[in-house]
């Protein structure tokens, strides 16, 4: 089954966000900011990435560009969490390289809906 | 797939509380005009985090009002609003707001959706005056309604969608088949695919995307559930999405540039998919699950968990060990077997220390709510007044940071109300116009000091003391020394205050405050010097799940009577006895007369006891000031007992505070020392009246 980073610095949603995905049969790693996330992604290869965009350390927008760099994670989706005003973040995102975004707040419906058709 | 979101409010709930500490503090250190750009950021992420978690689990109301609070906080972070102590001033009020809204959320009860509204309005002046162009409503521009009156025009019957990616777009991470496969979601799909986009072999490079594609789609479907699979790629692509109808008329590309797509649906969310609606959150859902929140959970450092987990498995190893020795036990095996249990009891004490470990809690828990106290009642009180706190990261067990938190506040309030003087006041004194109150903590032989100090105006002991006979509390005869003139204000019904002011001395009184420090098993000691300043001791034991208990004998009865409460065990020799006149029995310790319990009649021990005096002991204890003698057959020995609740599994029972499982498997009583004086048939204040006689 495909492995998922879920990287939140915020631990309700990390664990709602892997609660739902285990759930769903996906292996769930989780990181509390950027720097642990890039860690754990240059060790071990995910096959999809979801990121908050605020954290402390490293936030979410330079994680992706980090990520996009590795070799690993040129074609990995890579996905940011962020809030509906954060239009502006979208598109900084978007440059940094993210595939794309799932706007708070969502229900695990959403999330799973976004991850399967993202992970085929 | 439905996942019960109730299961992630408790976490959800401490993490918020956690965050609204941090922006609390945050807030008070900030000093507008020097501002440091991480402080801000902490603060904002705080509230970002608590906006999204409540919109995720369904406090809407909660994300609402954390919104307003997040725009601002992000206009000061990116430098686009000058932070002033208005906005301050109002951020640290919604941090309240918002504290009582989570509050109301985890534990029900009745929401003041007046001062939410109210607080509300106070945001957005905060926002509209400075930045008039940053209205809220900016993103609520209607949408032109999509596939919208079609009046008198053939019915839709499909989209034909021209889709042409740029040749980065891989390397977003976004699969073009992924798109497809999503049109196939919505119904029959004819693709073409347009290959005249490939290029000569040796220009070709693998990692672009060269296709492009014709997509029809036979199924009227709304336009933004198409206009959704682009989403994430409209920049990444040329894109034109056209209306079928039944006539055969395409509509020209609906009008719009074909990179930079229609505007955003608004008012659906965006992240909609093309299965059946999700249920949306349920109006009943935050009241429903109160019982399953209210159930307490903590938080703990992994390396503790760690520690716990390694002690597991050398406990695991040793269990082991054991039960291969046993399973076919020689005689000389017998050292190994000693060795084994020396092993396993070594093991069992270090997981304990570590069990004990998880439950333990740095005091700056309690701390943290006090620079925002100190700084809203000095600004009440007209006086400047300086914080100290030291040794915030001592740790203490959870449920003392529980319980001590109102004591403290009300001694800090006190201090601020009736310690520190007035500026004038101070300056007329000779003393620096900023008074001090310093708040520490430290261990200090198996328990925990809590220090408060303040350089205010000190008791009067003299006044105390006229006071506390206007209130018949103590004869006017009575010497008393200073130390135990100043614990005059802990006797009940005593109150110092000329005029009770909204500050302190709001009913709960200092009788409280150490009856509270008593029933964590602590005590309080208070020094001062007149026109110094006071200083308040609290000593509390650091665990309270287990005590250091002396076991005694009365009969065939044990009991166990907390270490801390005693002073010292005596044998009587007949000519210390005194007949108090109808007061029943006391004795003459030194300069004292103390009265004596006899324990086998407060506790109607039927078993064969000792009832001469001199034939057996007497322990002295002290509890809430008052000395006795308890009078018991034997001493045993002394141990840690692990403190079982007598509440939980019978009920309260007076002059015993719990039980415990001693070594041979027989439970034993703890005994709560105040309430055992107290069954002994002789009020204390009786006793202390008799202290000089």
């Amino acid at each position: 089954m495909a492995s998922i980073l879920a990287v939140d610095d915020s631990a309700s949603m990390r664990q709602m966000v892997s609660f739902t995905l285990k759930g769903a049969g996906y292996d769930v790693i989780e990181a509390a900011d950027g720097v642990e996330a890039l860690n754990i992604a240059r060790d071990k290869s995910v096959n999809l990435v979801i990121t908050d965009v605020n954290m402390p350390n490293m936030d979410g927008i330079t994680l992706i560009r980090e990520l996009r760099n590795l070799p690993a994670y040129k074609f990995t989706p890579l996905l940011m969490l962020t809030t509906e005003s954060g239009a502006e973040k979208k598109q900084q995102g978007k440059a940094a390289g993210a595939t794309g975004w799932i706007v708070k707040p969502f229900n695990p419906d959403q999330l799973l809906g976004t991850i399967k058709k993202v992970l085929g | 797939m439905s996942i019960d979101m109730a299961q992630f409010h408790q976490v959800f709930f401490e993490e918020s509380f956690e965050g609204l500490d941090i922006m609390e503090s945050g807030l008070l250190d900030m000093d507008p005009g020097a501002v440091d750009s991480e402080q801000i950021n902490a603060i904002f992420r705080a509230a970002h985090s608590i906006k999204g978690g409540a919109g995720t689990f369904g406090f809407g109301e909660i994300s609402n009002f954390t919104h307003t609070m997040e725009t601002l906080l992000d206009e000061m972070r990116d430098g686009r609003r000058e932070i002033t102590t208005d906005a301050v001033d109002v951020l640290l009020k919604s941090v309240d707001v918002l504290r009582d809204m989570l509050t109301v959320a985890q534990d029900g009860g009745e929401l003041d959706q007046s001062s939410v509204d109210a607080q509300s309005r106070e945001l957005k002046r905060v926002l509209d005056n400075r930045a008039p162009g940053q209205s809220q409503a900016a993103d609520e521009t209607p949408e032109s309604a999509d596939g919208a009156d079609d009046d008198g025009k053939a019915p839709l019957i499909g989209w034909h969608v021209v889709f042409r990616p740029h040749a980065h777009m891989m390397r977003t991470g976004n699969d073009p088949l992924r798109l497809l496969r999503e049109f196939h979601a919505l119904g029959e799909t004819r693709v073409v695919c347009d290959i005249s986009g490939v290029p000569p072999f040796h220009e070709y490079e693998p990692e672009d995307a060269v296709l492009s594609w014709d997509i029809h789609l036979d199924e009227p479907v709304e336009k933004y559930q198409v206009q959704e699979i682009f989403d994430w790629v409209e920049d990444d692509c040329d894109l034109a999405i056209m209306e079928v109808y039944a006539d055969g008329v395409e509509s020209a590309p609906a009008g719009e540039p074909s990179q930079k797509a229609a505007p955003k649906p608004t008012g659906k969310p965006e992240l909609k998919l093309a299965e059946p609606p999700p249920e949306r959150r349920k109006g009943g859902d935050r009241r429903q699950k109160k019982a399953a929140t209210s159930a307490g959970s903590i938080r703990v450092d992994v390396p503790k968990i760690d520690s716990l987990i390694n002690m597991v498995g050398e406990l695991v190893i040793t269990q082991s060990m054991l039960s291969m020795l046993g399973e076919d036990f020689q005689h000389e095996d017998l050292p190994k077997l000693l060795e084994g249990l020396a092993q396993l009891e070594r093991h069992t004490r270090e997981l304990q220390e570590s069990v004990m470990q998880i439950r333990m809690m740095p005091i700056s828990f309690t701390f943290s709510r006090f620079p925002r106290l100190v700084r809203d009642l000095s600004t009440k009180l007209g006086k400047k007044i300086e914080l100290k706190m030291n040794g915030e990261s001592t740790e203490v067990d959870k449920t003392v940071i529980e319980k001590i938190g109102d004591p403290l506040v009300h001694l800090v309030r006190n201090s601020l109300d009736h310690g520190i003087e007035t500026p004038e006041v101070r300056r007329a004194a000779g003393k620096p116009e900023t008074g001090t109150v310093e708040l520490n903590a430290y261990h200090k032989g198996g328990n925990i000091i809590i220090e408060i100090k303040d350089d205010g105006k000190g008791l009067d002991g003299d006044l105390l003391f006229r006071k506390a006979v206007e209130k018949g509390l103590v004869r006017e005869d009575e010497t008393l020394t200073d130390q135990q003139k100043f614990e005059l204000i802990f006797m009940p019904g005593f109150s110092t205050a000329e005029k009770i002011s909204d500050v302190s001395g709001r009913g709960v009184g200092m009788d409280v405050v150490r009856k509270n420090i008593n029933e964590l098993g602590g005590s309080i000691e208070i020094d001062s010097e007149l026109g110094v300043g006071t200083d308040i001791v609290i000593r509390l034991p650091l665990t309270l799940a287990i005590l250091d208990g002396q076991v005694v004998r009365v009969g065939d009865e044990t009991y166990i009577v907390p270490l801390v409460s005693i002073l010292e065990s005596i044998q009587v020799r007949p000519e210390m006895i005194n007949l108090v006149g109808g007061k029943g029995e006391a004795f003459k310790l030194r300069d004292e007369y103390l009265p004596i319990v006899r324990m086998h009649e407060v506790f109607d021990v039927p078993s064969e006891h000792v009832e001469e005096l001199t034939e057996g002991l007497l322990v002295i204890v002290e509890a809430e000031g008052h000395k006795c003698g308890l009078f018991v057959d034997d001493l045993l020995g002394q141990h840690q007992v692990v403190i079982k609740s007598l509440e939980e599994n019978y009920g309260s029972v007076e002059g015993v505070s719990g039980a415990t499982i001693l070594g041979d498997g027989s439970v034993a009583l703890i005994l709560d020392i105040t309430g055992v004086i107290r069954l002994g048939g002789n009020r204390p204040e009786d006793f202390r009246l008799q202290r000089t006689a």
